[in-house]
């Protein structure tokens, strides 16, 4: 078993349940918060860097051999995605030193925060359906818990709708689960991928019905069009260093799982996805993007634009469904390319999310800044920032330039690659809606520059004394959205070989050889009715390589 | 090449220290870095007028065609020369004039920033690069036009510039890319061709040439302020003075004309007919004459030049779609000399005399002589006076010559040229000499004074080089000229160019046509009471219809539809969303059924179905009946319970009795808390309608439906034997890897064993759910020193001690 590949769900799990041994100090549960935060970032590190050395890790839990016991499996993307939440881990927990408070952090604010991150790595890592379900619950119960740790009457009344409705995704996801493991038997991803590749004709709908019930369950979780109406519900209520882990991350997660199935299981059975997940890419963009343009409150703003965000990802999503569906009918000679536009498509989605998590999560973190030294996020009281907050103002324009997509910052290399995707893939139009809401994003973020930083004070209109900004903690959030943008800047200027590791991300996705070769031993795959397994078997001079990673 | 960008990034980053530090002498110092870099472009003259190209490649992101790569050739020298050389003058004029305000740091910092991305524009050779520098270009001049930044029309300003350039540029980005891809497919590249200097031949007959031409279009005219996008011009004149002179008439509103000068020998067709020319002459015809057509009703000195500006860039875009390179690089040099040198004056005037309106001042000649000869010099070569040895009447005298040689369209162009030319004439007399030698209707507000050295410098010798230009043009307007012309047209020039005014001494009918425009043109300036009044209906109209007002309507339906479109979607009901998660569902169910192209066979094997499994059914389906129909919680909660029992039964009878038993816990000890709980709250209330209750009924019942459909339809085809065959095995000491769970309850290992991750997320979820439930009783009354509950640590250890 591969101690490194379970690392990041182990540390924050240990961390949480320290955290909790040290109830009644809130400095030790700090100290061990950010211990945890660091060790976890420090494995996901060594976990990234390994998974880019050898490839695709696995590790078996228990040392119950896949598909039988419940399998964790790194590959290029899923190592990425864990490294990220690491990052934001660490972001998290030296925010909170100034953000969050003893009053929160004395009543399991620490150990929560862990067990979201335990739950996000585990979604991540695991290889197995229903353990994907079970980290998914995880998560639900401790951000749950997060959103309502204040208890305000705001608070409440989102986390009911944010609970409600993912609980409906919890029993839609589970209903699918039961619906799959009905037909091939099995609850290990690689082993489902190989058995349902098999599957005749007759089961074709059936297994479309499940990859519309898994649609829209992880689409639920990603908030999608049209069932993203629980996040601008409840993502402005919370702490806004909350606000920021979850806008950075939560969503995420769905769009990981939503890759990771249609990817691996889906595409050879169900090709059609792709189409409605065009449309509904297009419709998340549009709406949510509108639904921005019509807040007037920093945090709802941005909170509308997480939905906007995930259409670019569900675009290059279907993008890559799309070509993989024409491949079957086109010419030979003409697959490689088309091949490399499918790569191109998932690993522009890689790149996104990996852009989106950081000028995101950096937005929220501003926005708790803003919210921290003048007690509001409402623009038409905010005003005079640009003037007195010189720093602030270059941080957040360099987070908000990033997420409109402006060059060279990040958003514009996710947009740009998901843009050359879309032109080689031949859909135009869904390339002219995503360019189209890009200068809507821009509007929306000129919208809080022109009023929070640009415009003076209202109070000076009036001609009333403001009241004094209050700084408490500012220090250690100013120094984390510092950090940020550095990470902005310098994802930004290193975007060729990170496009190069997420296009990497994109090759295996399609492939899926090396993610099924690492999960399932080639005993089993011979083993498997009808030598269905017989051609992910490696060929001989390999296996030995391979075998190392597991 | 990349070294002058590296310079000037730099240069702008330090900016603000360089303004603390260097203190009245910043302009100076500031100006030294572009006028260095200038001179360097200035002794490749030769090199480029001979047609050689300096070329400098890095790459940078191969796999999306990005690579470092500039090129130097005869146009982009010429735009780099203006963008150093009237950089460097506006630097030292800006040095002066922001002198005390207190953002000066950031606003060298932005402006030499705009200067950074602008060489890059024009120099770079990679498509994608060139799109990057203009976006770059675009924010630059939003923080500029917006540097005034408490002031309302400032930022609306800044906003209108960036929505119509934005939204041009990321058109024009789906155009570049299609265009790279188009080329890649004539030249055989599966990557595309990236480079403009590898562009193939041939691309007009590809098919997403009009694709290519209308959205490569779209960013430059929109750049370029043509009619109909013209109006975020006058509206960025809210930015401080040098800001206009320099971003918004020398340099970034002419990105748009240099992208289809550099563009036009691959996107032209040859013949005046195709679409490309017929475009460009469409747009730039009309441009030319709404821009100076409107700038005769304005009395605001930088918004008179703002139009004006707008109908020069028609001229320029107009010349190039006719096909005469060397007239639209004529012009182009000439204009950057008199259009900033008179935005340079309007700044010098608003700052040492306080007066912005041209209309009520007048005999400024006594109190700033060196500006005024500036400003007359200017205004004579704007207005092309014929005979005046002046750049701009040797490009007056091109452009009316290009005018008369336009084939069928001779006589509306030359019509055009006319009356713009008419009220160009107009406008440089209220630019030129009004202020200075014309009448005041009252004295200034501020006592007028010349302007330091420093602001004088600039203008004055913008002014000075337009008489060079016409009358010593080989010492730089020709070589500079020929060379731009050459690289638009993409070959070398039949014949030699002529710039000096001289050559165009002679009796022609162009001179006369040129006389003609300057004696209606002084005939507006003298009548001009009357023209405001005879043209203020359309005036109106375009209050009502004009592009300006479209943009507000644009925006304001913007605002109002996005808010619409969120009061449907994100109305505030908890149930109105699950109502539309499950109508959404359904519809992807019936899309993926009619894709599939035939219904599921959904099994209908009753036979094994025995007398308890339908007692079971039944109960279940009425109890569910039943308990939308009580109106007491209690009641309900009793008859949920009763489905639950069922479902334990189930369990019971099909293998399942640990599942059983623990389904009866449950659901007892459920049914008791919500007792306990329910007691205390209030009878239900009934908020819905019949009509939507009937319609809650019809969507429950069609997913519910469905959902069994699924069940059954799945459960008919079992494609592989379960795995938990294996489970039996392993669990037993005798298994056949030699591996054990040492357990005959086969559950509790599943459990315990077989899927212990899955058993600690539970209990994760459970130990959560405690803390969640003790957080949302304690943390509202906050009290401090709160005793801790043993109970919740104790759960947490046990849910780790599982780990």
């Amino acid at each position: 078993m591969n101690a490194l590949v379970v690392s990041p769900i182990a540390i924050p799990l240990l961390t949480a349940f320290l955290c909790m041994m040290a109830w009644r100090s809130v400095a030790l549960q700090r100290a061990l918060s950010i211990a945890g935060a660091l060790a976890l970032f420090a494995c996901s590190v060594l976990l990234f860097v390994r998974v880019l050395d050898v490839g695709v890790l696995a590790a078996d839990i228990g040392g119950w051999r896949a598909p039988f016991g419940i399998t964790m499996v790194a590959d290029t993307l899923s190592a990425l995605m864990v490294l990220l939440n690491g990052v934001v881990a660490v972001a998290i927990v030296f925010y909170s030193i100034g953000a969050i408070g003893p009053r929160r952090e004395k009543h399991a604010y620490h150990t929560l925060v862990h067990c979201l991150l335990a739950s996000v790595s585990g979604s991540f890592l695991s290889g197995d359906i229903f353990n994907i379900y079970v980290w998914f619950e995880v998560m639900l119960m401790s951000s749950f818990v997060l959103l309502t740790l204040g208890g305000e009457r705001g608070q409440l009344e989102g986390a009911l709708k944010y609970v409600t409705l993912n609980l409906l995704s919890s029993s839609l996801f589970l209903s699918a689960v039961g619906l799959l493991y009905g037909l091939v038997g099995s609850l290990n991803l690689a082993d489902i991928a190989i058995k349902l590749g098999s599957a005749g004709d007759e089961a074709r709908p059936v297994i479309a019905a499940i990859a519309v019930l898994f649609m829209a369950s992880f689409g639920i979780k990603a908030a999608i069009f049209p069932f993203f109406f629980w996040l601008p519900a409840s993502y402005h209520t919370p702490a806004p260093v909350i606000s920021a882990l979850f806008g950075g991350i939560l969503t995420k997660v769905g769009v990981y799982a939503m890759m990771r199935v249609y990817t691996l299981i889906f595409a050879p059975v169900f090709p059609a996805a792709g189409e409605i997940l065009l449309w509904i890419a297009a419709f998340t963009m549009v709406t949510g993007v509108l639904g921005a343009a019509a807040q007037y409150e920093i945090r709802r703003i941005l909170s509308f634009h997480i939905v906007s965000q995930i259409g670019y990802m569900i675009m290059g999503l279907a993008i890559a469904l799309l070509v993989l569906e024409r491949m079957d009918g086109a010419p030979i000679e003409d697959r490689p390319a088309m091949l490399a536009t499918a790569a191109m498509a998932l690993g522009g989605v890689a790149f996104f999310i990996l852009h989106n998590i950081l000028a995101k999560t950096n937005l929220f973190f501003v926005a708790g800044v803003v919210h921290r030294l003048r007690g509001t996020g409402e623009l038409k009281e905010l005003g005079g920032l640009y003037k007195e907050r010189p720093y602030l103002s270059l941080m957040f324009m360099v987070s908000a330039m990033a997420l409109a997509g402006i060059p060279i910052l990040t958003g514009f290399w996710g947009k740009l690659i998901l843009v050359v995707a879309g032109v080689r893939a031949g859909e135009y139009w869904i390339v002219g809606v995503s360019l189209g809401v890009g200068v809507l994003t821009l509007f929306s973020m000129t919208k809080i520059w022109a009023e929070a930083f640009w415009k003076a004070r209202p109070e000076e209109a009036e001609g009333t004394e403001p009241k004094p900004d209050d700084t408490r903690g500012t220090g250690w959030m100013n120094a984390v959205v510092a950090g940020f943008v550095v990470l902005i800047i310098g994802v930004s200027v290193l975007a060729g070989p990170i496009y190069r590791v997420t296009e990497r991300a994109g090759h295996e996705l399609i492939e899926r050889a090396p993610y099924i070769r690492a999960v399932l031993d080639e005993e089993y795959l011979r083993s498997l009715p009808g030598g269905i397994g017989e051609r992910w078997i490696e060929p001989r001079a390999e296996t030995a390589a391979a075998g190392e990673g597991r | 090449m990349m070294l002058s960008l590296a310079i000037l990034a730099l240069l702008s980053v330090a900016a603000p220290w360089v303004c603390r530090y260097a203190g009245p002498a910043r302009g100076v110092v500031l100006a030294a870095f572009p006028l260095g870099i200038g001179a360097w472009f200035a002794s490749k003259i030769p090199a480029a007028a001979d047609g050689e190209g300096i070329v400098e490649s890095v790459a940078w992101l191969p796999e999306l065609g990005l690579e470092l790569s500039f090129r130097l050739d005869g146009l982009s020298l010429l735009f780099a020369l203006m963008v150093t050389l009237i950089g460097a003058g506006v630097l030292l004029y800006a040095g002066a004039y922001m002198k005390g305000h207190h953002q000066i740091g950031r606003f060298f910092c932005y402006l030499i920033g705009f200067m950074t991305s602008m060489l890059g524009l024009v120099l770079a050779d990679n498509l994608i690069l060139l799109f990057i520098f203009w976006e770059l270009t675009s924010i630059t001049s939003y923080l500029l036009i917006g540097f005034n930044h408490d002031k309302k029309e400032s930022r609306a300003g800044a906003l209108q510039a960036l929505m119509v350039t934005g939204l041009g540029g990321l058109a024009m980005l789906a155009g570049l890319v299609v265009l790279a891809f188009a080329a890649g497919d004539l030249a055989g590249v599966a990557g595309g061709v990236w480079n403009m200097s590898e562009l193939p031949e041939g691309l007009s007959g590809h098919a997403h040439y009009p694709w290519i031409v209308a959205l490569v279009l779209a960013g430059c005219l929109t750049k370029s302020a043509q009619f109909p996008f013209h109006f975020w011009l006058p509206s960025a004149m809210a930015a401080p003075s040098p800001v206009s002179a320099y971003l918004h008439s020398s340099t970034m509103v002419k990105a748009g004309v240099y992208l289809i000068a550099r563009l036009h020998p691959n996107l032209a067709t040859g013949t005046a007919e195709g679409l490309w020319e017929g475009l460009l002459i469409g747009f730039g015809a009309t441009t030319m004459f709404v821009g100076a057509y409107l700038a005769t009703r304005q009395t605001l000195y930088k918004r008179l030049l703002a139009y004006s500006t707008v109908s020069s860039l028609g001229v320029m875009v107009m010349l190039i779609g006719m096909g005469h390179p060397d007239a639209a690089a004529a012009y182009i040099l000439a204009h950057a000399m008199f259009k900033g040198c008179l935005f340079l004056v309007a700044g010098i005037v608003d700052h040492e005399a306080g007066e912005k309106d041209v209309a009520e001042i007048g005999r400024l000649f006594r109190a700033m002589p060196a500006t005024a000869l500036a400003a007359v010099l200017a205004g004579i070569s704007m207005a092309g006076v014929p005979l005046a040895p002046l750049a701009g009447f040797v490009a007056k005298e091109k452009m009316i010559k290009a005018g008369l040689d336009a084939g069928p369209l001779t006589a509306l162009l030359t019509a055009l040229i006319i009356a713009a030319g008419s009220f160009t004439v107009f406008i440089a007399i209220m630019t030129g000499f009004k202020p200075f030698f014309g009448k005041a209707s009252r004295e200034p507000k501020k006592h007028a004074h010349e302007a330091p050295w420093p602001m004088l410098a600039a203008p004055v010798i913008l002014a000075v080089l337009g008489i060079v230009y016409a009358l010593v043009p080989a010492l730089f307007a020709t070589p500079v000229v020929t060379a731009a012309g050459e690289a638009i047209k993409g070959g070398p020039f039949e014949a030699a160019l002529r710039l000096d005014a001289f050559y165009y001494y002679e009796i022609s009918l162009a001179l006369g046509l040129s006389l003609l425009a300057t004696l209606i043109g002084v005939g507006i300036y003298f009548g001009r009471g009357l023209w405001v009044k005879a043209t203020s209906p359309f005036a109106k109209l375009d209050g009502v219809v004009g592009p300006a007002k479209m943009y507000d309507y644009a925006m304001l339906g913007l605002t109002k539809g996005s808010w619409a479109q969120t009061r449907v979607l994100q109305n505030g009901s908890l149930q109105v969303y699950i109502k539309m998660t499950l109508v959404a569902i359904l519809g992807m169910f019936a899309w993926a059924i009619w894709r599939t192209g035939f219904l599921p066979s959904v099994g209908t094997n009753f036979e094994r179905t025995g007398l308890l499994e339908w007692v079971l059914i039944i109960s279940i389906a009425v109890s569910a009946i039943v308990a939308t129909r009580l109106g007491s919680r209690l009641a309900t909660v009793a008859v949920l319970g009763v489905i639950g029992y069922a479902v334990a039964v189930v369990f019971a009878l099909y293998g399942g009795p640990d599942a059983a038993m623990t389904q009866f816990a449950v659901e007892t000890l459920i049914v008791v808390i919500f007792v306990l709980v329910v007691y205390h709250l209030p009878r239900f209330a009934v908020y819905s309608g019949l009509a939507v209750r009937v319609m809650d009924l019809l969507l429950a019942a069609t997913f519910g439906g469905v959902m069994a459909c699924l069940v059954l339809a799945a459960g008919s085809q079992e494609l592989f034997a379960p795995i938990s065959a294996y489970f039996n095995e392993a669990a037993m000491p005798e298994t056949p890897d030699g591996q054990s769970a040492y357990g005959r309850n086969l559950v509790n290992i599943i459990l315990v064993d077989f899927r212990s991750v899955d058993t600690l997320g539970e209990l994760v979820v459970l130990g959560i759910a405690a803390i969640g439930v003790y957080t949302l009783m304690k943390l509202r009354d906050d009290q401090e020193g709160t005793p801790v509950a043993e109970r919740e640590g104790d759960e947490d250890q046990s849910e780790e001690g599982d780990a």
